[in-house]
C-alpha cells in the first residue's frame, strides 16, 4: 500500500528554465508518462543517479511551464514583453521556433487544403497515416491556421510579415509563406501522382509563384499581394496560345529548339517527336489559368502534362534543363510573337518548378 | 502638510477582455491613498488604453506616507451596472521618502486580482516631494533605511551598531471578521492584502521612530513576519539591527576590493583605541583573579555598553572582521502558546509579553555561555489551530566594543571610568575570564588589544574554563595554540571572512517526526510541551553524528524548526558543516551493542562499524579534510576519547513560567558511543548513512569546484511539496523515514534539475517544513541559490593582486573545457599549478563565507561538467538554433524589448557573484493571496501554485524594475500558506516576500572609470523601465 503520496510539487525559477528535449517532447505531443519512459531509456538518471519519481516531477514541471507558456507562444511577440515569465531572449527564440517547427510528414498531407474545421476534423486520420500524435497534428493545424489568419489581412511581403509577427527565424518564415499561399489558392498536392514529391519542392515553387506571379510581383503595398495571383498577368497568358494554335509559330519553334539541342542530347528523337506536345501541354496549362480549378490543378498538370512524359523517355535531368532553356529563349526569335514579357514571367517560374520537380 | 505624494496613469497593455460583446474593454483607472480617490478617464473600447493622466496630488503627512501604499484599482467602466474591477497594484512608496533611495517610480506593473491572477500591465510613475519637518515630536520615520541583508550592506560602512529593535502590530482577520460570510472570499482576500499592507507600513514606521530614538539611521537585518492566528487575529511583527551608516560614495570605484574589507580599512585606519593600561586605579584588585587587565577592560566596556541595552541580540550574521571577539554557541528558546482572542489591538500585550519572556531566556542562557551578546538572532512561530510555538535562536557571542558606541574612539576614555565600575560588580560574579590570559599579557601589552590571530579568535571558548555551563571538552587552539577551544562548534550565523577552514562545507541536515495525540487547548499545548525537549534532543543528536560522519567539526547557519500539525510534530534543522582548523579533529563513531551476546550479533556490529568508518573516510576525501597532523601536546586532554559537549542551549515553558534546561550530554555517556539496542537505533544508523552526498558521478572524480563564475542566467528558484500520508497507523519510526526521503528527493530533484549548470554551487538553500493539515506535509525548498563556480569575488583580495585574478578568470575556464576530468581542483593534487590551488582554498573560504548559510557542492561526470562550463561562456551564441541573418535581427528585437522589460535577478545572498552593488533602493516587502474557485481547470494543485509563485516573482521584478533596480537581494520567501478544498475545486494561497531592491554593476565594468557607469546604469534601468508608450 502506499503510505505517501504526492499532492502538490512544483518548482519554479525566477528565471524560467526548460529542457530542450523535454520541450520536444511536449511538442511531440508526449504524455508525461510517455515523456518520463524516454527520458529514462535515454539514460539521464544514470549521468545523474536521480530516481524515476525525479524525472517524473521534472517532466510535470515543464509540461506545467510550457503549458503556461503556450498562449504567449500564439502570438510571439508578447512573449519579449510580458512580465510573467523572464526568459532571456535565446531561449524566447528557440521557444518560438520549436512552437512554429512542423514535421514535413504532417505538412504534405494539408498543404494545399483548406485550414478549416472540416480539415481539421481529419486530423486523426492524418495523424494515424503520419504516426505523429494528434496532439502534435492539431498544434501544427493550428499554427498553420494561425498565422494564415494574421497574415491574410496584411500589406507587405508575405515572408516579412510573417517574420515581424512571428519572430520566426528566414527559412521558417519562408516555409509558413508557402503554406499560406498554397492554402490560399487550394494547390492540389495530394494526388497519387504527386506523393513523390517533398514539402520542400513544393515550397520552392511557391517562393518562385510568390516572387513572380503574384500581384506584389508588380506592385508591393497591396493587400494579399503575395498571396493572390496576378489576375492580369493569368489574363495575358491567354495570348501564349498563339505559339500552338499558329501552325508556322509551332513549327519555328520547334526547328529553332532542335536546331540548338541536336547532338548535345541522348533523347533528341524523343524530344523531336514529342515537342509539339510538350508544348501544347504547357501553354495549354498558361491558358486555363484564369480558372480558380485550373489553377488548383497547376501542380498536377505539369506532372501528367510534361514531366510523366518526358520521365517515361527517361529524360535526364540535364536533358530537362537544356530543352527548357532552349525552349524558353527560341521564343524569342519568332518574329510574329509579340509576348516576349509575359512568356518570360510564365517560363521563368515553370522552369524552376519543373527542374526542381523532375527528380524521382 | 510635510509631503506631497504625486502619480500619474500613463497606459495600459494587454487587459482582459470585459465586454464580450465587442472583445473589448473600456478601461479606467482609480487612484487611491488614504481617504483621497482619484479617477481616470474611461479609455473606450481598447486592450491598451493610453490615459496619459493629469498628475494626481496627494497632500499628506508622512506618517501617512510611511503607513499607506498607493492603491491603483483598473476598472472596466459599465453604464448600466456596477463597474467591474479588472484588477489592483499596489505601491510601497517608502522607497521614494529616503533620500538616498529611489527617487522615481515608473513602468510596467502587473494588474492582479486574487481570483483570476495577473490580468495585463499598468505603467504608473510616482513621485513624492518631502517638506522638511522640523517638528520634534513627529510619528514618521521617513528616511531611515531598511534593509533584508543580514550583513553591512556593500557600499555602506558601519560607524555604529546601535543594537536590537522590534514591533509588532495587531489587527483582527478580515477572513474572520466577516464570519457571517456576506461578503465573498474574494472581497475579504482584498481587504486582507489591503490590512497586510498597511500594518506593515505601520510596522516600519514604528520600528523607525525606534531606531531614530537610538541615534542611528537604518536597520539591518530586518525580519518581518505574519501570524496568522485565525480568528484570534493578525499580528504583524519585525525584528532587526539599529545601525547608523555611512554611505561610501566618493571612493575610487577601483582601487575598492569587495565589501568586507571596506570595513577592515576603515577600522584599520583608525588609530588603534589602546587606552595605556589602566594605571592603578584599583583593577588590580578587583581583577585581580582575571588578571588581563586589558582585554577585561575591553570587555567590560562592550559589556556594559551592552548590558544598558534590555536585549543585547542582533540579527546580522555577517560582521565586519574584528565585530566578532569570542563565539559562545547556539541559545535557543521555545514556548508554547495558547492563542486567545486580541481584544484591544492597539494594546498588544500579550503578544509582546511571550516574546519578551522568550528574549529573557535567551539573553540568559547567553549570559550562562559567558557572552553579553547574541549574534545571528531570529524569531519564529508555528501555529496549528489555537496552539502556538513561539522560537528564538541565535548565537552567544562576545563583540568588540568598538562598534558600538558612537564616535568610539573619542569617548573611550571618558566612558572607561565610569564604566569600569559597572564592571566590576559584572565581571567578578561572573568570573569569566580564563586563566591563560594571563600568559597572553604579554602580547598584549604590546599594544595590541587583540592577541587572538583573526582565523582562529571567535572559536576560542568565552566562558570560564573551570566553571563550563555545559560539560565540554576542551583542548587548545590548533590555529594559534594559545587558548582554548571547545571540539565542536553550532552557530546560527555566517561563517567569518577570516575563519581558517580546512577543506570544503557541506550541508548537514536532521530531520524528525513525531505523532502527537490529537488534543484540544491545554491539554495539546501541554503534549505539544512535552515533546519538545524530545525533538530538540534528537535533531541535536543528529546533527552531531552527521557532523562526525563528515568529518567536520563546526555548523554555521543553523537553523532548527520544528512546526506542529495536528497530529504531528515536524523538526528539521539545517546548517553548513565545516571543519575549522582551529578545533581539533572529531573522533569516529562508534556503535556499541546493548548486550554481549551471540557472535552474528557481534558480527553484525562490526560490519556496521566499519561501514561507518568507511563513511567517514570517504567523506574526508570528499570534502578534502586533511588538517595538518598536529601532535598532540601535554595541554590538552587526549582527543581519541570524545566526549559530547553539547553548544545547544535551550528550554521550552509552557504556558506557565516553567522553565528547564535540558542536558544534552547524555548523562556520563560517551556520546559517540551509539548504542543499538532495539530496532529502531538500527534505522537511525541506516538513515544515517543513507543520506546521500551530491551527485558525484559514479567514477567519483569529478574536478572539484574552486571558482566562482559570473552568472549569465539568474538562478533562484522556489520548489513546494506537499506529501499525503495514508496510512492511519503510522509509527513514529515509520513517518521518520517517509519525512527523511521527502527531504532527500527534494534534494535530488533539485540536483538532477541544475545538472546542466554543473560544475556549480548551491548556496543558502532554505528548508522550511509545515504540516497545513492532518496528515499533510508540506516541504518548502526556497530559493537556494545556484552559482556556477567561478572566481570572481577575488577582488575580496587585496587591490594588489587584481592582475593575478584576470589570469586566474582565464585559467579555470580554459582548464573546464579543455581538460575536464583528469584535472582534480583539489589542493592536495595540484603541485603543478600552485597558484591554482592555493586559490582554491581562497576562494573557497571566501566564498564560503559570502554564501553559506548552507553550501551543497554539485559534481557531476566529466561530460556534463564540459558542457556546463562552456555554457557559461558560449551559450548566447549556441543556443541560437537561428542563422546568422536572423539572429541579427532577433537581437535587434531583444534590444527593444529590454526597452519594456528589463531583467531583474534574485538572489537570496545578500551579494551577486561577480558584481558590485551600487545603490539600494529601498526594501521589498509584498503580501498576495491567490484564490481559486475552478481548482481542476487551472491544473489542480501545482497548476494553481506554479502559476501563482511565477506570478509573484513577476510582481517583484516589476516592482524593482520601477524603482530602477535590476536586482533582489536578501530575497526571501517568509511565507506560503497552501489551502485546498477539492471537493470543492477550490483552493487559496498566500505568499509573502521580501528582499532588498539594488542597482548592480558587473565588476568587468567596472575595472574603468569610476563613477560614469553607475549613474548611467541607474538611468538606463530607469528609463528601460519608462517602457515605450
Amino acid at each position: 500500500m502506499e503510505i505517501m503520496s504526492v499532492e502538490l510539487d512544483v518548482f519554479v525559477g525566477n528565471t524560467t528554465i526548460m529542457d530542450e528535449e523535454v520541450y520536444q517532447f511536449w511538442l511531440d505531443g508526449y504524455t508525461v508518462s510517455d515523456a518520463v519512459k524516454v527520458r529514462m531509456e535515454g539514460g539521464v538518471l544514470e549521468e545523474c543517479e536521480a530516481s524515476a519519481e525525479v524525472l517524473q516531477s521534472d517532466t510535470m514541471d515543464q509540461y506545467r511551464t510550457f503549458q503556461m507558456c503556450e498562449r504567449l507562444l500564439h502570438t510571439p511577440a508578447k512573449l519579449a514583453n510580458q512580465l510573467l515569465f523572464q526568459i532571456p531572449p535565446h531561449r524566447q527564440a528557440m521557444l518560438i521556433e520549436r512552437y512554429y517547427a512542423f514535421d514535413s510528414a504532417f505538412v504534405r498531407e494539408v498543404l494545399g487544403k483548406k485550414l478549416s474545421k472540416g480539415t481539421k476534423k481529419d486530423l486523426d486520420d492524418v495523424s494515424l497515416k503520419t504516426g505523429i500524435t494528434l496532439k502534435s497534428c492539431r498544434r501544427q493545424f493550428d499554427n498553420f491556421k494561425r498565422v494564415f489568419k494574421v497574415v491574410e489581412e496584411l500589406k507587405g511581403p508575405l515572408v516579412e510579415n510573417i517574420q515581424t509577427h512571428f519572430l520566426l527565424s528566414d527559412k521558417l518564415a519562408r516555409d509558413y509563406a508557402a503554406i499560406v499561399f498554397f492554402a490560399n489558392n487550394r494547390f492540389e498536392t495530394g494526388k497519387r501522382k504527386l506523393q513523390y514529391l517533398s514539402f520542400q519542392d513544393f515550397a520552392f515553387c511557391a517562393g518562385q509563384l510568390i516572387s513572380n506571379w503574384t500581384v506584389g510581383a508588380v506592385d508591393n503595398m497591396v493587400e494579399d499581394m503575395d498571396v493572390d495571383l496576378d489576375k492580369e498577368f493569368l489574363q495575358d497568358l491567354k495570348d501564349l496560345k498563339i505559339l500552338i494554335t499558329d501552325k508556322d509559330l509551332l513549327d519555328q519553334h520547334k526547328s529553332l529548339v532542335c536546331t540548338a539541342l541536336r547532338g548535345k542530347t541522348k533523347v533528341y528523337s524523343e524530344m523531336e517527336a514529342n515537342f509539339k506536345n510538350l508544348s501544347r501541354g504547357l501553354i495549354n496549362i498558361a491558358a486555363k489559368l484564369t480558372n480558380t480549378k485550373d489553377v488548383r490543378d497547376l501542380f498536377i498538370d505539369l506532372v501528367e502534362k510534361f514531366i510523366e512524359p518526358c520521365r517515361s523517355d527517361r529524360w535526364t535531368a540535364a536533358d530537362m534543363k537544356l530543352f527548357l532553356i532552349h525552349y524558353t529563349n527560341s521564343a524569342h526569335i519568332l518574329d510574329t510573337f509579340k509576348h516576349q514579357v509575359t512568356w518570360d514571367r510564365y517560363m521563368g517560374v515553370i522552369k524552376s518548378c519543373i527542374l526542381k520537380m523532375y527528380h524521382d | 502638510m510635510p509631503g506631497k505624494l504625486k502619480a500619474k496613469i500613463v497606459a495600459g497593455r494587454q487587459l482582459p477582455v470585459m465586454d464580450r460583446a465587442s472583445d473589448l474593454t473600456d478601461a479606467f483607472v482609480e487612484v487611491k491613498f488614504g481617504n483621497t480617490t482619484f479617477k481616470t478617464d474611461v479609455y473606450p473600447k481598447s486592450l491598451n488604453p493610453q490615459w496619459n493622466s493629469e498628475w494626481f496630488k496627494f497632500e499628506v503627512d508622512d506618517e501617512d506616507l510611511q503607513d499607506e501604499p498607493l492603491q491603483i484599482t483598473v476598472l472596466d467602466h459599465d453604464t448600466y451596472s456596477a463597474n467591474d474591477a479588472i484588477g489592483k497594484v499596489y505601491i510601497d512608496i517608502d522607497p521614494l521618502l529616503s533620500s538616498e533611495a529611489a527617487t522615481v517610480i515608473s513602468g510596467w506593473f502587473p494588474i492582479y486580482d486574487t481570483i483570476h491572477g495577473i490580468r495585463g500591465e499598468i505603467n504608473v510613475l510616482v513621485k513624492v516631494d518631502l517638506f522638511n519637518d522640523s517638528n520634534r515630536f513627529r510619528q514618521s520615520s521617513c528616511g531611515v533605511k531598511f534593509f533584508c541583508t543580514t550583513s553591512i550592506p556593500r557600499c555602506y560602512r558601519v560607524v555604529t551598531v546601535h543594537g536590537f529593535v522590534e514591533e509588532l502590530v495587531v489587527n483582527e482577520d478580515p477572513e474572520y471578521q466577516w464570519i457571517d460570510r456576506i461578503r465573498t472570499p474574494r472581497a475579504s482576500n482584498e481587504a486582507r492584502q489591503r490590512l497586510i499592507s498597511l500594518m506593515s507600513g505601520e510596522l516600519q514606521r514604528k520600528i523607525g521612530l525606534k531606531v531614530l530614538e537610538m541615534g542611528g539611521n537604518a536597520v539591518v537585518g530586518y525580519l518581518q513576519c505574519f501570524d496568522l492566528e485565525g480568528e484570534s487575529g493578525l499580528v504583524v511583527r519585525a525584528i532587526g539591527t539599529a545601525c547608523t551608516l555611512d554611505k561610501l560614495s566618493s571612493l575610487p570605484t577601483a582601487a575598492l576590493p569587495a565589501f568586507p574589507q571596506h570595513d577592515k580599512n576603515c577600522i584599520l585606519s583608525v588609530p588603534t583605541p589602546t587606552p595605556p593600561l589602566p594605571a592603578g586605579m584599583g583593577s588590580g584588585g578587583s581583577v585581580g583573579k582575571e588578571g588581563g587587565p586589558l582585554k577585561t577592560l575591553l570587555r567590560q566596556q562592550t559589556q556594559t555598553a551592552l548590558e544598558q541595552r534590555e536585549f543585547p541580540f542582533f540579527t546580522l550574521t555577517c560582521f565586519p572582521p574584528g565585530f566578532l571577539v569570542h563565539v559562545g554557541g547556539v541559545v535557543s528558546a521555545r514556548s508554547v502558546k495558547l492563542l486567545d482572542r486580541i481584544h484591544n489591538p492597539d494594546e498588544p500585550e500579550t503578544r509582546d509579553a511571550w516574546w519578551e519572556e522568550i528574549r529573557q531566556e535567551i539573553k540568559s542562557h547567553a549570559k550562562a555561555l559567558g557572552c553579553h551578546a547574541v549574534v545571528g538572532y531570529s524569531e519564529s512561530t508555528s501555529i496549528c489551530e489555537e496552539v502556538c510555538i513561539l522560537s528564538a535562536s541565535g548565537t552567544a557571542a562576545i563583540l568588540n566594543s568598538r562598534f558600538m558606541q558612537e564616535g568610539c574612539l573619542d569617548s573611550y576614555s571618558e566612558h572607561r571610568l565610569s564604566q569600569q565600575a559597572v564592571f566590576f560588580s559584572a565581571g567578578s560574579e561572573r568570573g569569566e575570564f580564563d586563566m591563560f590570559l594571563q600568559s597572553k599579557d604579554s602580547s598584549a601589552s604590546l599594544g595590541l588589544e587583540e592577541p587572538s590571530p583573526p582565523s582562529c579568535g571567535f572559536c576560542h571558548i568565552p566562558y570560564d574554563e573551570l566553571n563550563m555551563p555545559f560539560p565540554t571538552h576542551l583542548t587548545y587552539c590548533y590555529n594559534c595554540r594559545r587558548q582554548k577551544v571547545p571540539d565542536v562548534l553550532f552557530t546560527t550565523i555566517d561563517l567569518p571572512v577570516e575563519a581558517a577552514i580546512t577543506g570544503k562545507g557541506c550541508l548537514i541536515q536532521a530531520r524528525l517526526c513525531r505523532l502527537k495525540k490529537k488534543a484540544q487547548g491545554e491539554a495539546n499545548a501541554t503534549a505539544i510541551s512535552n515533546l519538545l525537549p524530545f525533538m530538540e534532543y534528537e535533531l541535536h543528536t543528529q546533527l552531531m553524528n552527521k557532523l562526525k560522519l563528515r568529518g567536520m567539526n563546526a555548523l554555521f547557519g543553523l537553523r532548527i524548526q520544528i512546526s506542529v500539525g495536528e497530529n504531528m510534530l515536524v523538526g528539521l534543522a539545517s546548517a553548513t558543516g565545516v571543519y575549522l582548523t582551529a578545533l581539533p579533529s572529531p573522533g569516529g563513531i562508534q556503535i556499541a551493542g546493548k548486550t554481549p551476546s551471540d557472535i552474528a550479533y557481534e558480527q553484525h556490529i562490526s560490519n556496521m562499524q566499519k561501514k561507518i568508518n568507511d563513511t567517514i573516510a570517504k567523506n574526508k576525501e570528499l570534502y578534502e579534510i586533511n588538517p595538518p597532523e598536529i601532535i598532540e601536546e601535554a595541554v590538552g586532554s587526549p582527543i581519541p576519547e570524545p566526549r559530547q559537549r553539547s553548544r545547544l542551549f535551550r528550554s521550552h515553558s509552557e504556558s506557565s513560567d516553567e522553565v528547564w534546561e535540558l542536558d544534552l550530554s547524555h548523562g556520563k555517556k560517551d556520546a559517540f558511543v551509539l548504542e543499538i539496542d532495539d530496532t529502531d537505533a538500527v534505522e537511525d544508523i541506516h538513515s544515517l548513512l543513507t543520506d546521500a552526498p551530491p551527485p558525484v558521478g559514479k567514477s567519483g572524480t569529478g574536478p572539484h569546484i574552486s571558482q566562482l563564475q559570473m552568472l549569465t542566467e539568474d538562478l533562484m528558484f522556489t520548489s513546494v511539496r506537499v506529501f499525503r500520508l495514508s496510512n492511519v497507523n503510522m509509527t513514529n519510526q515509520g513517518l521518520n523515514k517517509i519525512f527523511n526521503e521527502l527531504c532527500e528527493n527534494l534534494l535530488k530533484s533539485l540536483y538532477f534539475k541544475l545538472r546542466s549548470m554543473a560544475p556549480c554551487c548551491l548556496c543558502h538553500l532554505n528548508f522550511v517544513v509545515a504540516v497545513p493539515e492532518e496528515d499533510l506535509i508540506q516541504v518548502s525548498l526556497m530559493q537556494p541559490t545556484l552559482t556556477p563556480q567561478l572566481d570572481p569575488s577575488q577582488s575580496s583580495r587585496s587591490p594588489t593582486t587584481i592582475s593575478e585574478n584576470e589570469e586566474q578568470l582565464q585559467f579555470p575556464l580554459e582548464l573546464c573545457t579543455e581538460s575536464p576530468s583528469s584535472q582534480p581542483f583539489s589542493p592536495s593534487k595540484g603541485t603543478g599549478t600552485e597558484g591554482w590551488t592555493v586559490s582554491t582554498s581562497v576562494d573557497y573560504s571566501s566564498f564560503a563565507d559570502r554564501c553559506s548559510t548552507w553550501i551543497e557542492l554539485i559534481k557531476l561526470k566529466a561530460q556534463t561538467i564540459r558542457r556546463g562550463s562552456i555554457k557559461t561562456t558560449s551559450s548566447q551564441e549556441k543556443a541560437s538554433p537561428l542563422p546568422e541573418g536572423r539572429s541579427r535581427s532577433l537581437r535587434s528585437t531583444k534590444s527593444c524589448s529590454g526597452s519594456t522589460v528589463s531583467v531583474v535577478k534574485m538572489t537570496p545572498l545578500p551579494f551577486l557573484p561577480g558584481t558590485k552593488i551600487v545603490k539600494y533602493l529601498g526594501i521589498i516587502n509584498m503580501f498576495f493571496i491567490r484564490e481559486t474557485t475552478s481548482l481542476r481547470e487551472e491544473g489542480g494543485v501545482s497548476g494553481f501554485l506554479h502559476c501563482f509563485i511565477a506570478e509573484v516573482f513577476s510582481m517583484v521584478r516589476a516592482h524593482v524594475a520601477a524603482l530602477g533596480g535590476n536586482a533582489v537581494v536578501s530575497y526571501s520567501m517568509k511565507e506560503c500558506v497552501f489551502m485546498e478544498n477539492p471537493n470543492k475545486n477550490q483552493a487559496q494561497c498566500l505568499i509573502n516576500v521580501s528582499g532588498d531592491a539594488v542597482i548592480f554593476v558587473r565588476e568587468s565594468e567596472l575595472e574603468a572609470p569610476t563613477a560614469p557607469p553607475h549613474t548611467s546604469v541607474a538611468q538606463n534601468a530607469g528609463s528601460g523601465a519608462d517602457g515605450t508608450t
